[in-house]
């Protein structure tokens, strides 16, 4: 197998396992050229891609531009705050606006599920999600993979947990189809009106008590708990949330296990994850940004060459 | 037509006997030189060579690389499939350094230019020389020529040259084919 089967990347739920195996391998190599003295190969210095950010990010824009750059791609960058949205513009609009201007590739972040989906139904153009509401945020799900197979060697017969806010997590949507592709079990923790009321038809399990969870586990990916997403009041406090499913030194040493602990950032320290964890050894939150630019590029090399 | 056989077994091992000897002429004892050898099919060389040198010279310390030129190539939007990388394994500086490059077959050229400029990213070396097994001289599509040849051949475009090395193929042979193999 040496090309993807899919033209685009929605969500992992579309990808194969063979997929997912090619895009691990190709980041290897990728992963060797940023330990150059010049990161840099000149592979798609042909292509140009749109960044649309119609909702905020930090980490993975930059993670995006930085592998398109060390890809030798010209790239543009367009936010929705102080552009033609704003004046009522349509979503197909403003893409095919951009495409008419001869972009090869658009990546796309949309506080909308669905919203690549929709993109890729009406344009030419290679989708990459960055994003896309409460759905799914596929290359965040590849970098955890491929963090945990660095750390690990292997995802096959891993036990691995996602603990917070489920129903909310594109994080979730898009590590939940990738492990169990890959063979790992998955267990979802936290508050029952944060777990989606169909999570165990996809084949992973629920256990609400933190403490067993744990003890259950190979690696914990701990969300954020979003704010944002939030119109209804979900959780009674913050307080009452990290008492009850917050990851602290103390609750880790009480569980004899070594456990690796992920978080895909921005963390909230103190509600979900303490410093004392998530700076610790365990924490593999920095591997995952580091390895977060590999993936993007190995993503963005194969959909770019795929033609 | 009929397979020729253009080095047998025998004839490789002289071959590559007078390449290191012809190497360790120039280089002398290797203190500032480095091998780098082309993947995928220049490392097997690259491999014979590296040992070769070893066991003469009595010595451990010859820098001995690997590196893959995928991402370097002009061709590859133009094949149906992204091709895939193989892994790149240089684990010193090549700033200052006398470099070998090593590969197998030198045909159109192509290879060998995106191997120079895959090179410079891991610093500004002294010089560059190009080490092959064989020199299919008739079809160069660069100015490009090599400094160490194992042998030069005069072939037509539908002819192939196949390298065997016993690692992998079974025995080591480099012989000459019609079509595609």
């Amino acid at each position: 197998m040496s090309a993807l089967s899919q033209k685009h990347l929605l969500g992992l739920k579309h990808l194969l396992k063979s997929d997912i195996d090619l895009i691990f391998k190709t980041a290897d190599n990728f992963k060797e050229v940023l330990q150059r003295p010049i990161k840099k190969v000149p592979s798609l210095r042909d292509i140009t891609i749109a960044n649309l950010f119609f909702e905020d990010s930090t980490r993975t824009r930059i993670s995006f531009e930085l592998a398109e750059k060390r890809l030798s791609a010209d790239t543009i960058n367009f936010s929705s705050s102080g552009s033609a949205i704003k004046k009522g513009e349509t979503l197909l609009d403003t893409v095919r606006n951009i495409l008419a201007m001869k972009v090869d590739m658009i990546v796309m972040r949309h506080s909308s599920s669905g919203a690549a989906d929709f993109l890729s139904q009406n344009i030419e153009a290679s989708i990459i999600n960055a994003g896309d509401g409460t759905h799914e945020h596929p290359t965040q799900g590849l970098l955890d993979g491929y963090s945990v197979r660095e750390k690990l060697g292997e995802l096959k017969g891993l036990n691995f947990l996602i603990i917070g806010d489920i129903k909310h997590s594109r994080v979730a949507g898009s590590d939940i189809p990738l492990m169990l592709k890959m063979g790992a079990k998955v267990k979802v923790c936290g508050p029952p009106t944060l777990i989606p009321k169909y999570i165990e038809e996809l084949g992973v399990s629920y256990e609400p008590n933190l403490k067993k969870a744990l003890e259950w586990c190979n690696v914990a990916n701990v969300l954020r708990i979003q704010l944002e997403r939030m119109d209804i009041k979900f959780i009674p406090s913050l307080r009452e949330y990290s008492l009850f499913y917050g990851i602290n030194r103390e609750l880790l040493n009480s569980v004899k296990k070594n456990i690796t602990i992920m978080h895909p950032g921005p963390v909230n320290r103190g509600v979900e994850l303490n410093s004392n964890v998530a700076d610790s050894k365990q924490s593999i939150i920095l591997q995952q940004v580091e390895n977060g630019v590999a993936i993007r590029m190995a993503v963005l090399y194969l959909l770019a060459n795929r033609n | 037509m009929q397979p020729r056989v253009i080095l047998d077994s025998k004839k490789l091992n002289i071959t590559l006997t007078r390449l290191c000897h012809q190497l360790i002429e120039q280089h002398k004892d290797f203190s500032e030189s480095a091998i780098i050898g082309v993947q995928p099919r220049g490392v097997f060389l690259a491999d014979r060579i590296y040992k070769k040198l070893a066991q003469i010279l009595n010595t451990k310390n010859i820098l001995y690389g690997k590196l893959d030129i995928t991402f370097y190539r002009d061709d590859f939007r133009l094949k149906s499939k992204p091709m895939i990388a193989d892994k790149t394994d240089i684990t010193f500086s090549l700033e200052g350094k006398n470099i070998i490059l090593i590969d197998d077959v030198l045909y159109t050229g192509r290879t060998i230019r995106s191997a120079l400029d895959a090179i410079l990213d891991f610093g500004r070396p002294a010089d560059v020389e190009l080490l092959v097994l064989i020199d299919r001289r008739l079809h160069r599509h660069l100015p490009i020529q090599a400094k160490y040849v194992g042998q030069t051949i005069d072939s037509i475009t539908s002819e192939k040259v196949k390298v065997d090395w016993k690692e992998t193929d079974g025995a080591d042979k480099v012989w000459m084919t019609e079509g595609k193999d």
